[in-house]
């Protein structure tokens, strides 16, 4: 962070500049990252004592998982983060139709995973009523769809934008932020799934 | 430790971490349910010191040093005292002078902000100097002395430096500077 400080005629405030050790970009990915940890801490806290303090079978009989759909829903979810990252690789080069592609798929793949996991919910055969696993369940199905809803609305400005032009191999910086979110949805859901599904 | 958040190409490969560690405490699982908690033990640990290791880009670049400049005729003069400094010396030439006290604050005291009672010694000692030197007026830097000089300088151009402080704290202002530093 080179700085100049010429005393010269000057109109309006200073130069931004951050007395900071770490710049806003990066302070803010952290902030972001520590509430996200703290939200999805607290109700892995939650499921941690239902399953292990309180010892309640998983899943309490006699309900069962969807363990199989979830997974080909898991394996939905991975390849649109490839896609997502071909879309970014793609502008870099230069190629839009590349990136117009990429972005597409990952909204439709990720649109897919929604609603089967809606799907999932009107077939499973219990309610957030029917105990503490179906309410940690839900609680932590739930939190992450909210997040995938939120990375589709992202998802959709980004594809709009990509087809209107506004996106070059210079300027990309929406679709590495939307990217970046998306990745993190992603990182989310393999832990939910390995720990609501699998173990 | 590096942010693996940083770039979408950091965060896929974050991703793809993420995945092969959940396959092995998976695998572990099945096998065994303690086998299982080992292999969580261990992914979680060997991503936490994949991302110690891993180089942050830029990271062992040299701090770029502040350089200054000021208007032709005059000499202005950029104080640097720690809190609780009784008295600076600066030469008779000087045309401006800021008088700039870095609050400094425990680690403690900055996670906690409690950073008042550091400040307002910090406000007494910047006034007390400034009050005894001609032109001058007294400022609260931030809480690194490094970083009160960087602040300072963005402001207040100036053509000297006079560091009033322990050996550390003279080192680190020269460290980020590329104009005369002189100690009290």
């Amino acid at each position: 962070m080179a700085a100049h400080a010429e005393h010269v005629e000057h109109h309006g405030p200073p130069a931004p500049h951050y007395s900071s050790r770490i710049t806003p970009g990066v302070l803010g990915m952290f902030l972001f990252i520590a509430s996200e940890i703290m939200l999805f801490g607290s109700f892995f806290t939650a499921y941690f004592f239902v399953r292990v303090v309180n010892g309640t079978p998983w899943p309490t009989p006699p309900y069962h998982l969807p363990v199989y759909v979830a997974f080909v829903n898991t394996c939905i979810l991975v390849t649109s983060s490839f896609t997502v990252h071909w879309s970014l690789q793609s502008i870099k080069r230069g190629n839009v139709w590349g990136l117009r592609a990429g972005l597409l798929l990952t909204f439709l793949m990720g649109l897919t995973f929604l609603i089967t996991q809606a799907v999932e919910y009107s077939r499973i055969g219990f309610n957030t009523s029917d105990g503490a696993f179906a309410t940690i369940f839900f609680c932590l199905t739930g939190l992450h769809g909210a997040h995938v809803f939120v990375g589709l609305s992202i998802l959709l400005f980004m594809t709009i934008r990509a087809f209107r032009g506004h996106f070059s191999a210079e300027h990309h910086d929406g679709v590495e932020i939307g990217g970046i979110y998306w990745h993190f949805v992603d990182v989310m859901w393999i832990v939910v799934y390995l720990t609501v599904y699998i173990l | 430790m590096k942010n693996p958040l940083r770039s979408e190409p950091e965060a896929f490969r974050f991703l793809m971490a993420v995945i092969v560690g959940a396959l092995v405490i998976a695998g572990a699982a099945y096998v065994n349910t303690w086998l299982g908690v080992a292999a969580a033990v261990i992914a979680v640990a060997g991503v936490v010191w994949w991302l110690r290791e891993e180089p942050i880009p830029g990271a062992s670049d040299a701090t770029p040093r502040l350089v200054s400049t000021t208007p032709a005729g005059t000499h202005r003069v950029l104080v640097v005292a720690a809190p609780g400094t009784e008295s600076v010396q600066v030469g008779n030439g000087a045309t401006e002078v800021v008088v700039v006290v870095p609050a400094l604050v425990s680690i403690v005291e900055s996670l906690t902000g409690d950073v008042d009672n550091r400040r307002e010694e910090a406000a007494r000692t910047a006034a007390a100097l400034a009050a005894a030197l001609p032109n001058a007026r007294g400022e609260v830097g931030a809480d690194d002395p490094a970083l009160a000089v960087d602040d300072a300088l963005r402001v207040f151009g100036a053509d000297e430096i006079v560091v009033a402080g322990d050996d550390d704290f003279v080192r680190r202002v020269r460290s980020r500077v590329a104009i005369p530093v002189t100690r009290a």
